[in-house]
Protein backbone atom coordinates (compact mmCIF):
# COMPACT_ATOMS: atom_id res chain seq x y z
CA UNK A 1 0.00 0.00 0.00
CA UNK A 2 2.54 2.87 -0.98
CA UNK A 3 0.74 6.09 -2.76
CA UNK A 4 2.70 9.29 -3.57
CA UNK A 5 2.53 12.12 -1.02
CA UNK A 6 3.30 15.93 -1.58
CA UNK A 7 6.84 16.62 -0.42
CA UNK A 8 5.49 19.10 2.44
CA UNK A 9 3.70 16.15 4.06
CA UNK A 10 6.56 13.33 3.73
CA UNK A 11 9.06 16.04 5.53
CA UNK A 12 7.23 15.92 8.55
CA UNK A 13 7.18 11.92 8.76
CA UNK A 14 9.59 10.23 11.25
CA UNK A 15 11.42 8.27 8.37
CA UNK A 16 12.41 11.94 6.64
CA UNK A 17 13.56 12.89 10.06
CA UNK A 18 15.55 9.38 10.87
CA UNK A 19 17.26 9.58 7.33
CA UNK A 20 18.31 13.28 7.97
CA UNK A 21 20.06 12.32 11.25
CA UNK A 22 21.62 9.34 9.48
CA UNK A 23 23.12 11.19 6.34
CA UNK A 24 24.06 14.31 8.75
CA UNK A 25 22.09 17.10 7.12
CA UNK A 26 20.40 20.09 8.69
CA UNK A 27 17.29 18.92 11.20
CA UNK A 28 14.07 21.46 9.97
CA UNK A 29 13.14 21.78 13.46
CA UNK A 30 16.63 22.56 15.32
CA UNK A 31 18.55 24.62 13.06
CA UNK A 32 21.61 24.63 14.95
CA UNK A 33 22.00 20.96 15.68
CA UNK A 34 23.74 18.97 12.82
CA UNK A 35 24.47 15.18 12.59
CA UNK A 36 27.77 14.24 11.23
CA UNK A 37 29.74 11.24 10.47
CA UNK A 38 31.78 10.22 12.85
CA UNK A 39 35.22 11.43 12.16
CA UNK A 40 38.45 9.20 12.63
CA UNK A 41 39.89 9.39 15.76
CA UNK A 42 43.23 11.35 15.93
CA UNK A 43 44.81 11.55 19.07
CA UNK A 44 46.96 14.80 20.06
CA UNK A 45 51.23 14.63 21.03
CA UNK A 46 51.00 16.06 24.42
CA UNK A 47 48.03 13.92 25.58
CA UNK A 48 49.91 10.57 24.44
CA UNK A 49 53.03 11.55 26.14
CA UNK A 50 50.54 12.16 29.23
CA UNK A 51 49.46 8.70 28.98
CA UNK A 52 52.89 7.28 28.60
CA UNK A 53 53.71 8.79 31.52
CA UNK A 54 50.59 7.41 33.29
CA UNK A 55 51.61 4.66 32.16
CA UNK A 56 55.04 4.28 33.60
CA UNK A 57 53.92 5.78 36.69
CA UNK A 58 51.57 2.93 36.86
CA UNK A 59 54.25 0.27 36.13
CA UNK A 60 56.85 1.89 38.85
CA UNK A 61 54.59 2.42 41.75
CA UNK A 62 51.26 0.67 41.90
CA UNK A 63 52.44 -2.89 41.33
CA UNK A 64 55.52 -2.56 42.91
CA UNK A 65 55.77 -4.96 45.91
CA UNK A 66 57.40 -3.24 48.82
CA UNK A 67 54.81 -0.28 48.24
CA UNK A 68 53.41 -0.48 52.06
CA UNK A 69 50.13 0.24 50.74
CA UNK A 70 49.86 -2.69 48.58
CA UNK A 71 51.64 -5.06 50.87
CA UNK A 72 48.42 -4.54 53.29
CA UNK A 73 45.94 -5.04 50.35
CA UNK A 74 47.42 -8.11 49.34
CA UNK A 75 46.90 -9.51 52.60
CA UNK A 76 43.62 -8.15 52.96
CA UNK A 77 42.56 -10.14 49.35
CA UNK A 78 44.00 -13.51 50.88
CA UNK A 79 42.13 -12.53 53.58
CA UNK A 80 39.03 -12.15 51.90
CA UNK A 81 39.96 -15.12 49.67
CA UNK A 82 40.17 -17.77 52.57
CA UNK A 83 36.83 -16.07 54.13
CA UNK A 84 34.71 -16.16 50.88
CA UNK A 85 35.56 -19.88 50.19
CA UNK A 86 35.08 -20.89 53.33
CA UNK A 87 31.62 -19.34 53.73
CA UNK A 88 30.86 -21.05 50.42
CA UNK A 89 32.07 -24.06 51.44
CA UNK A 90 30.23 -24.15 54.95
CA UNK A 91 26.67 -22.56 52.51
CA UNK A 92 26.79 -26.13 50.32
CA UNK A 93 27.71 -28.42 53.23
CA UNK A 94 24.21 -26.58 54.73
CA UNK A 95 22.53 -27.20 51.94
CA UNK A 96 23.82 -31.14 51.50
CA UNK A 97 22.73 -31.81 54.88
CA UNK A 98 18.88 -31.18 54.11
CA UNK A 99 19.28 -33.28 51.06
CA UNK A 100 17.30 -37.19 51.75
CA UNK A 101 19.77 -40.18 53.36
CA UNK A 102 21.22 -42.51 50.76
CA UNK A 103 19.41 -45.73 50.41
CA UNK A 104 16.22 -44.61 52.39
CA UNK A 105 13.21 -46.00 50.47
CA UNK A 106 11.10 -43.24 50.94
CA UNK A 107 13.25 -41.13 48.86
CA UNK A 108 10.95 -38.82 46.23
CA UNK A 109 13.42 -40.52 43.69
CA UNK A 110 11.90 -43.64 44.45
CA UNK A 111 8.25 -43.60 42.64
CA UNK A 112 6.42 -44.62 39.96
CA UNK A 113 7.74 -42.49 37.16
CA UNK A 114 10.98 -44.80 37.35
CA UNK A 115 9.38 -48.11 37.60
CA UNK A 116 7.09 -47.42 34.63
CA UNK A 117 10.08 -46.72 32.55
CA UNK A 118 11.56 -49.76 33.37
CA UNK A 119 8.49 -51.83 32.92
CA UNK A 120 6.88 -50.59 30.60
CA UNK A 121 10.12 -48.64 28.34
CA UNK A 122 10.45 -51.32 25.44
CA UNK A 123 6.41 -51.77 25.18
CA UNK A 124 5.94 -48.36 24.70
CA UNK A 125 8.89 -47.19 23.07
CA UNK A 126 10.51 -49.91 21.20
CA UNK A 127 13.82 -48.92 22.25
CA UNK A 128 16.05 -52.23 23.63
CA UNK A 129 18.09 -49.40 25.79
CA UNK A 130 15.77 -47.68 28.07
CA UNK A 131 18.31 -44.76 28.31
CA UNK A 132 17.77 -43.87 24.59
CA UNK A 133 14.18 -44.72 25.13
CA UNK A 134 14.00 -42.11 28.13
CA UNK A 135 15.55 -39.37 26.61
CA UNK A 136 14.48 -39.36 23.22
CA UNK A 137 10.58 -40.80 23.61
CA UNK A 138 9.48 -39.61 27.22
CA UNK A 139 12.16 -36.77 27.76
CA UNK A 140 12.06 -35.76 24.31
CA UNK A 141 11.31 -32.39 24.74
CA UNK A 142 14.54 -31.98 26.99
CA UNK A 143 16.96 -33.42 24.55
CA UNK A 144 15.59 -30.74 21.89
CA UNK A 145 16.37 -27.90 24.49
CA UNK A 146 19.97 -29.05 24.84
CA UNK A 147 20.20 -29.15 20.72
CA UNK A 148 18.90 -25.63 20.87
CA UNK A 149 21.29 -24.83 23.63
CA UNK A 150 23.90 -26.53 21.51
CA UNK A 151 22.96 -24.68 18.69
CA UNK A 152 22.81 -21.51 20.66
CA UNK A 153 26.37 -21.26 21.43
CA UNK A 154 28.04 -22.19 18.01
CA UNK A 155 26.38 -19.11 16.97
CA UNK A 156 27.84 -17.38 20.13
CA UNK A 157 30.94 -18.46 19.36
CA UNK A 158 30.48 -17.08 15.43
CA UNK A 159 29.55 -14.15 17.03
CA UNK A 160 32.47 -13.63 19.09
CA UNK A 161 35.23 -15.23 17.02
CA UNK A 162 34.38 -14.80 13.54
CA UNK A 163 37.43 -12.87 11.67
CA UNK A 164 35.59 -11.15 8.61
CA UNK A 165 37.69 -10.32 5.30
CA UNK A 166 37.64 -6.82 5.27
CA UNK A 167 34.74 -5.14 2.59
CA UNK A 168 36.17 -3.96 -0.70
CA UNK A 169 39.67 -5.19 -0.20
CA UNK A 170 39.67 -8.50 -1.56
CA UNK A 171 43.46 -8.40 -0.92
CA UNK A 172 43.36 -8.89 2.78
CA UNK A 173 42.52 -12.54 3.95
CA UNK A 174 42.18 -14.25 7.64
CA UNK A 175 46.25 -15.20 7.39
CA UNK A 176 47.22 -11.69 7.12
CA UNK A 177 46.13 -10.26 10.04
CA UNK A 178 46.85 -13.22 12.75
CA UNK A 179 50.30 -13.05 13.93
CA UNK A 180 49.66 -15.81 16.71
CA UNK A 181 48.81 -18.44 14.60
CA UNK A 182 51.05 -17.97 11.63
CA UNK A 183 50.20 -20.09 8.93
CA UNK A 184 46.95 -21.59 10.17
CA UNK A 185 47.51 -24.91 7.93
CA UNK A 186 48.79 -27.53 10.23
CA UNK A 187 52.42 -28.79 9.13
CA UNK A 188 52.39 -31.85 6.50
CA UNK A 189 53.26 -34.17 8.88
CA UNK A 190 53.55 -37.17 7.14
CA UNK A 191 53.10 -39.61 10.20
CA UNK A 192 50.03 -37.85 10.66
CA UNK A 193 48.65 -37.90 7.51
CA UNK A 194 49.19 -41.75 7.19
CA UNK A 195 47.82 -42.43 10.75
CA UNK A 196 44.79 -40.05 9.57
CA UNK A 197 44.56 -42.20 6.76
CA UNK A 198 43.91 -45.18 8.67
CA UNK A 199 42.46 -43.98 11.58
CA UNK A 200 39.81 -41.28 10.04
CA UNK A 201 37.29 -43.99 8.39
CA UNK A 202 37.32 -46.31 11.13
CA UNK A 203 36.34 -43.36 13.94
CA UNK A 204 33.55 -42.21 11.37
CA UNK A 205 32.15 -45.57 11.11
CA UNK A 206 32.42 -45.71 14.15
CA UNK A 207 30.90 -42.69 15.08
CA UNK A 208 28.06 -43.35 12.71
CA UNK A 209 27.71 -46.60 14.37
CA UNK A 210 27.15 -45.32 17.50
CA UNK A 211 24.50 -42.87 16.31
CA UNK A 212 22.51 -45.54 14.43
CA UNK A 213 22.91 -48.41 17.44
CA UNK A 214 21.49 -45.44 19.69
CA UNK A 215 18.45 -47.56 20.15
CA UNK A 216 19.55 -50.83 20.55
CA UNK A 217 22.93 -50.81 22.80
CA UNK A 218 25.39 -48.05 24.56
CA UNK A 219 25.32 -44.62 22.41
CA UNK A 220 23.14 -42.61 21.01
CA UNK A 221 23.33 -38.78 18.97
CA UNK A 222 25.24 -36.84 21.41
CA UNK A 223 28.21 -39.08 21.83
CA UNK A 224 27.84 -40.51 18.10
CA UNK A 225 28.01 -37.29 17.02
CA UNK A 226 31.46 -36.04 19.05
CA UNK A 227 33.11 -38.86 17.87
CA UNK A 228 31.97 -37.76 14.51
CA UNK A 229 33.08 -34.24 15.13
CA UNK A 230 36.46 -35.58 16.18
CA UNK A 231 37.30 -37.34 13.17
CA UNK A 232 36.65 -34.38 11.51
CA UNK A 233 38.91 -32.34 13.54
CA UNK A 234 41.65 -35.39 13.19
CA UNK A 235 41.31 -35.32 9.26
CA UNK A 236 41.46 -31.53 9.01
CA UNK A 237 44.79 -31.49 10.99
CA UNK A 238 46.30 -33.96 8.88
CA UNK A 239 45.48 -32.21 6.17
CA UNK A 240 44.35 -29.16 6.29
CA UNK A 241 41.40 -26.67 5.27
CA UNK A 242 41.64 -26.82 1.45
CA UNK A 243 40.69 -30.06 1.43
CA UNK A 244 37.97 -29.86 4.02
CA UNK A 245 36.39 -26.49 3.12
CA UNK A 246 35.29 -29.07 -0.38
CA UNK A 247 32.89 -30.92 1.41
CA UNK A 248 32.13 -28.84 4.60
CA UNK A 249 31.76 -24.66 5.35
CA UNK A 250 29.77 -22.67 7.15
CA UNK A 251 27.12 -22.38 4.47
CA UNK A 252 26.72 -26.63 4.68
CA UNK A 253 26.69 -26.20 8.68
CA UNK A 254 24.04 -23.47 9.07
CA UNK A 255 21.94 -25.75 6.03
CA UNK A 256 22.88 -29.37 8.38
CA UNK A 257 21.78 -27.92 12.15
CA UNK A 258 19.20 -26.28 10.69
CA UNK A 259 17.57 -29.24 8.56
CA UNK A 260 18.44 -31.37 11.60
CA UNK A 261 16.57 -29.04 14.08
CA UNK A 262 13.74 -28.36 12.12
CA UNK A 263 13.17 -32.45 11.47
CA UNK A 264 13.64 -33.17 15.10
CA UNK A 265 10.79 -30.31 15.93
CA UNK A 266 8.53 -31.58 12.88
CA UNK A 267 8.80 -34.91 14.48
CA UNK A 268 8.26 -34.71 18.06
CA UNK A 269 5.62 -32.07 17.47
CA UNK A 270 3.59 -34.79 15.15
CA UNK A 271 3.97 -37.06 18.61
CA UNK A 272 2.86 -34.74 20.61
CA UNK A 273 0.04 -33.96 18.87
CA UNK A 274 -0.87 -37.38 18.52
CA UNK A 275 -0.63 -38.17 21.97
CA UNK A 276 -2.10 -35.21 23.46
CA UNK A 277 -5.16 -35.40 21.62
CA UNK A 278 -5.04 -39.94 22.66
CA UNK A 279 -4.37 -40.06 18.57
CA UNK A 280 -3.10 -43.35 17.39
CA UNK A 281 0.40 -42.90 15.95
CA UNK A 282 0.97 -44.32 12.21
CA UNK A 283 4.61 -44.59 12.95
CA UNK A 284 5.15 -48.04 13.66
CA UNK A 285 7.01 -49.32 16.35
CA UNK A 286 8.60 -52.47 15.04
CA UNK A 287 10.40 -55.49 16.35
CA UNK A 288 12.33 -54.49 19.43
CA UNK A 289 16.19 -55.40 18.53
CA UNK A 290 15.93 -54.61 14.86
CA UNK A 291 17.71 -51.43 13.67
CA UNK A 292 14.63 -49.89 11.67
CA UNK A 293 12.44 -50.42 15.18
CA UNK A 294 11.48 -48.02 17.78
CA UNK A 295 9.62 -45.33 16.24
CA UNK A 296 11.13 -41.70 15.88
CA UNK A 297 13.75 -42.60 17.87
CA UNK A 298 16.45 -43.83 15.34
CA UNK A 299 15.31 -40.43 13.54
CA UNK A 300 15.73 -37.90 16.19
CA UNK A 301 18.95 -39.97 17.21
CA UNK A 302 20.38 -38.95 13.67
CA UNK A 303 19.53 -35.44 13.72
CA UNK A 304 21.11 -34.93 17.30
CA UNK A 305 24.50 -36.39 16.14
CA UNK A 306 24.12 -33.89 13.07
CA UNK A 307 24.05 -30.83 15.11
CA UNK A 308 26.41 -32.42 17.83
CA UNK A 309 28.56 -33.43 14.78
CA UNK A 310 28.77 -29.83 13.33
CA UNK A 311 28.55 -28.04 16.05
CA UNK A 312 32.27 -29.78 17.61
CA UNK A 313 33.90 -29.77 14.35
CA UNK A 314 32.87 -25.54 13.93
CA UNK A 315 33.88 -24.87 17.89
CA UNK A 316 37.63 -26.02 16.14
CA UNK A 317 37.45 -24.45 13.11
CA UNK A 318 36.32 -20.95 14.79
CA UNK A 319 39.32 -21.16 17.58
CA UNK A 320 41.48 -21.79 15.22
CA UNK A 321 41.23 -19.83 12.27
CA UNK A 322 38.00 -17.47 13.41
CA UNK A 323 35.52 -18.28 10.01
CA UNK A 324 35.84 -20.76 7.28
CA UNK B 1 36.88 -54.98 41.90
CA UNK B 2 36.20 -53.47 44.60
CA UNK B 3 39.97 -52.69 45.17
CA UNK B 4 40.37 -51.64 41.14
CA UNK B 5 37.19 -48.79 41.77
CA UNK B 6 39.29 -47.43 44.97
CA UNK B 7 42.56 -47.11 42.97
CA UNK B 8 41.02 -45.65 40.24
CA UNK B 9 39.27 -43.01 43.11
CA UNK B 10 42.16 -42.31 44.57
CA UNK B 11 43.78 -41.55 41.13
CA UNK B 12 40.92 -39.10 40.38
CA UNK B 13 41.36 -37.27 43.81
CA UNK B 14 44.57 -36.78 42.86
CA UNK B 15 44.64 -35.70 39.40
CA UNK B 16 41.32 -33.07 40.28
CA UNK B 17 44.20 -31.79 43.16
CA UNK B 18 47.35 -31.88 40.76
CA UNK B 19 45.12 -29.97 37.78
CA UNK B 20 45.49 -26.86 40.11
CA UNK B 21 48.52 -27.40 41.52
CA UNK B 22 50.59 -27.38 38.23
CA UNK B 23 52.35 -24.78 37.51
CA UNK B 24 52.35 -25.36 33.25
CA UNK B 25 49.17 -24.81 31.49
CA UNK B 26 50.03 -27.77 28.99
CA UNK B 27 50.44 -30.42 32.32
CA UNK B 28 47.26 -29.57 33.86
CA UNK B 29 45.39 -29.68 30.81
CA UNK B 30 46.94 -33.46 30.23
CA UNK B 31 46.30 -34.36 33.29
CA UNK B 32 42.69 -32.91 33.03
CA UNK B 33 42.24 -35.62 29.83
CA UNK B 34 43.20 -38.46 31.88
CA UNK B 35 40.97 -37.44 34.79
CA UNK B 36 38.33 -37.36 31.98
CA UNK B 37 39.59 -40.50 30.89
CA UNK B 38 39.35 -42.40 34.23
CA UNK B 39 35.96 -41.47 35.06
CA UNK B 40 34.87 -42.88 31.85
CA UNK B 41 35.90 -45.98 32.98
CA UNK B 42 34.57 -45.41 36.38
CA UNK B 43 31.17 -44.94 34.52
CA UNK B 44 31.39 -48.43 32.62
CA UNK B 45 32.05 -49.79 36.36
CA UNK B 46 28.85 -47.80 37.71
CA UNK B 47 26.92 -49.76 34.84
CA UNK B 48 26.31 -46.16 32.32
CA UNK B 49 27.97 -47.38 28.99
CA UNK B 50 26.17 -44.36 27.27
CA UNK B 51 27.88 -41.74 29.65
CA UNK B 52 31.23 -43.58 29.38
CA UNK B 53 31.08 -43.18 25.68
CA UNK B 54 30.29 -39.64 25.83
CA UNK B 55 32.52 -39.04 28.59
CA UNK B 56 35.34 -40.47 26.18
CA UNK B 57 34.57 -38.17 23.36
CA UNK B 58 33.66 -34.75 25.04
CA UNK B 59 35.86 -34.81 28.04
CA UNK B 60 38.57 -36.63 26.91
CA UNK B 61 38.46 -35.64 23.38
CA UNK B 62 37.18 -32.46 21.96
CA UNK B 63 36.88 -30.73 25.30
CA UNK B 64 41.09 -30.67 25.09
CA UNK B 65 41.56 -30.17 21.64
CA UNK B 66 39.94 -26.64 22.10
CA UNK B 67 42.09 -26.34 25.53
CA UNK B 68 45.15 -26.91 23.13
CA UNK B 69 44.39 -24.25 20.77
CA UNK B 70 43.18 -22.11 23.38
CA UNK B 71 46.61 -22.42 24.81
CA UNK B 72 48.36 -21.87 21.75
CA UNK B 73 46.39 -19.07 20.93
CA UNK B 74 47.35 -17.17 24.20
CA UNK B 75 50.68 -18.35 23.34
CA UNK B 76 50.86 -20.39 26.59
CA UNK B 77 52.20 -24.02 24.95
CA UNK B 78 55.97 -22.58 25.06
CA UNK B 79 57.91 -24.09 21.52
CA UNK B 80 60.61 -25.60 22.36
CA UNK B 81 62.47 -25.59 19.20
CA UNK B 82 61.91 -21.49 19.29
CA UNK B 83 63.29 -21.50 23.02
CA UNK B 84 66.30 -23.96 21.78
CA UNK B 85 67.16 -21.51 18.94
CA UNK B 86 66.83 -18.38 21.39
CA UNK B 87 69.18 -19.94 23.95
CA UNK B 88 71.84 -20.79 20.76
CA UNK B 89 71.70 -17.16 19.79
CA UNK B 90 71.81 -15.90 23.37
CA UNK B 91 75.00 -18.08 23.57
CA UNK B 92 77.08 -17.64 20.53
Amino acid sequence: MSRKIPEEQYEKTRSYRLKQWLYGTKDPYLDNVEMQPQKPFVEELVVTEERAKERAFIFEEAFREENARNRIWNKLYRAFSVIFCITLVLILVYGVSYLPIVGNPDNPVNNEVAQRYIENGLQETGAVNIVTGMILDYRAFDTLGESHVLFIATCTVLMLLRRDKKIGNPDITYYDEDPNDYTHEPENDLILQIAAQVLVPVIMIFGIYVILAGHLGPGGGFSGGAIIGAGLILYLNAFGFEKTEKFFTAKTYKRMSFGALGCYCMAKSYSFYTGANHIHSIIPLGTPGAILSSGLILILNICVGIVVAGTMYTFYVMFRKGGY
Amino acid sequence: MQIFTYILMAFLLICAIAVSLSKNLLNSLLIFMSYSLVMSIIWIILESPDLAITEAAVGAGITSVLFFITLKKIQAMVDNKKEDEKNEQENS
